[in-house]
């Protein structure tokens, strides 16, 4: 079914055809509407779940914890300063191995205090062993939270779906929906690893570990990290196979020939397509990469990808304050770094707190990139 | 198992690979290896001849350290008490079977 929908009802939308058993949640700016227009779900008796209105994020959190490790198939909502409160809980969620899955209406992190569009609050979580996908469109972001649950059960780690605050969460899009029944024959029944009420097999969840196995504990969970990519590419194809539309790890666009691309995440790669065509027609073979998948960092899909090119331009929707570029600068430029072939490597910090991030910007970082050259190791766009 | 505050072994112990998802312990009697007693800062203690084995230590107590036989309370295993004081607490007003005293005393 066609619908206008903005980024957060369409993720609310998902959520009521993956039906999932608990959602504990706490309502903040840009991502509120998700858990608002699941409650009224609940209410009006269109979903099965357990609505928990929990005290804050962290409480949230902990009770999707809870749910999760009694074999619930459990999701919850934030951004921004709900997730920061919720930090503690991520990291326990990503040990526990729990499926969880979590929408993000992604915003910038106070203070100064600002409600707007930026990848400060994910990127912040980037070690709490979740699963992280940004995606482009609100149509996207519909498709990858019903791929997450999946996505999410058959890795054992918790998923954090992302849409851009306000630019994507806020704003109406033309989307194609499926029907509730075949969502939830592709999600299918929700088997968990063990369930902590489960009395005919008692366990014991959340153990203290010393110096003798803490690390061993750690090293199994990286493992679950460094497994998950085939698992998404094989839940990916799923969903193409089903549904007839498809998602790759990351999406070249135009690089076939390309001399120099730009790499970046969610909603600002629609503009970059834009200022790429404009460069083509002027005979420029510059591309985009877009990447979708986070965490895990597809290290080796990025280094067959990226390492072709003469300039890479790396662009952040986040700082890291002084670790010499974004996260996804550092740690991409990490990733090529050993490859036989290296691309110039530029660092763009953009959009923090909402700014716009126009064509003239975007054309601006592909002429840089096509010359290969900038005065700052990291610039910043559109600042004053 | 998992709790190594005792040390052990090292070549018995497992490796990363062998480890279930999760840090879950699969077989919960694990923690009988691990005696958390020193842990205690005050140790209650319980007065045979006041108790009226109403169970409302053993049913709060969050490390089962209170020992039961045919449904009389027996005693404080201090091996395990951390020295939480729940015991003393929801012991009854008027019976005060337990008390919390200085484990140092």
């Amino acid at each position: 079914m066609i619908l206008a929908k903005t980024g957060n009802e369409a993720l609310a939308y998902a959520m009521r055809q993956i039906n999932p058993d608990v959602v504990a949640a706490y309502p903040i700016t840009p991502s509120t509407e998700i858990v608002q227009i699941f409650a009224q779900y609940v209410s009006d008796g269109k979903v099965d779940s357990e609505f928990v209105a929990v005290e804050s994020e962290h409480s949230a959190m902990a009770a999707c914890i809870g749910s999760a490790a009694s074999g619930c198939r459990t999701m919850t909502a934030t951004a921004s300063q709900g997730l920061m409160l919720m930090h503690e809980m991520l990291f326990i969620a990503g040990g526990l191995r729990l499926p969880i899955v979590m929408p993000i209406a992604s915003r910038s992190v106070s203070s100064p205090l600002n409600i707007h569009g930026d990848h400060s609050d994910s990127l912040a979580s980037r070690d709490s062993g979740w699963l992280q996908f940004f995606c482009e469109t609100v149509q996207e972001g519909y498709d990858t939270l019903i791929q997450c649950v999946k996505i999410a059960e058959r890795t054992s780690l918790p998923a954090i779906c992302a849409v851009d605050g306000f630019i994507l969460s806020h704003c109406m899009e033309r989307i194609e929906t499926f029907e509730d029944k075949p969502v939830r024959e592709f999600i299918g029944p929700y088997k968990p690893n063990w369930n902590l009420l489960d009395i005919k097999k008692p366990i014991l969840v959340g153990p203290a570990t010393m110096q003798d196995y803490f690390f061993e504990f750690k090293r199994s969970q990286i493992e679950g990290m460094n497994q998950a990519l085939p698992i998404i590419e094989e839940v990916q194809a799923e969903f193409k196979q089903k549904f007839g539309r498809g998602y790759g790890i990351i999406d070249e666009y135009r690089c076939e020939d390309a001399e120099a691309v730009v790499l970046l995440m969610g909603s600002a790669c629609g503009t970059m397509r834009d200022a790429v065509d404009t460069m083509r027609n002027q005979g420029k073979k510059v591309g985009m990469v877009k990447l979708r998948v986070f965490r895990p960092l597809p290290h080796q899909v990025l280094k067959e990808s990226l390492a072709k090119f003469k300039t890479v331009a790396v662009m952040d929707r986040a700082d890291t304050v002084n670790a010499w570029g974004g996260a996804l600068f550092t740690e991409i430029s990490s990733a090529l770094y050993d490859s036989p072939t290296r691309p110039k490597m530029l660092s763009y910090v953009y959009g923090l707190g909402g700014k716009e991030f126009s064509l003239t910007d975007a054309a601006t970082v592909l002429e840089q990139a096509y010359a290969g050259k900038k005065e700052d190791l990291v610039t910043y766009i559109g600042v004053r | 198992m998992a709790n190594g505050e005792c040390g052990g072994d090292m070549a018995k112990l497992k490796s990363w690979k062998e480890l279930p998802c999760g840090a879950i312990i699969e077989d919960p009697k694990a923690v009988l290896e691990n005696k958390t007693g020193a842990w205690r800062s005050q140790r209650p203690c319980w007065n045979a001849e006041k108790c009226i084995h109403c169970l409302n230590c053993w049913i709060f107590c969050p490390d089962a350290a209170v020992m039961v036989k045919d449904g009389k309370v027996t005693g404080i295993n201090y091996d395990y008490c951390k020295g939480c004081g729940i015991c003393a607490q929801v012991c009854p007003t008027k019976v005060q079977a337990i008390t919390m005293e200085e484990e140092r005393k």
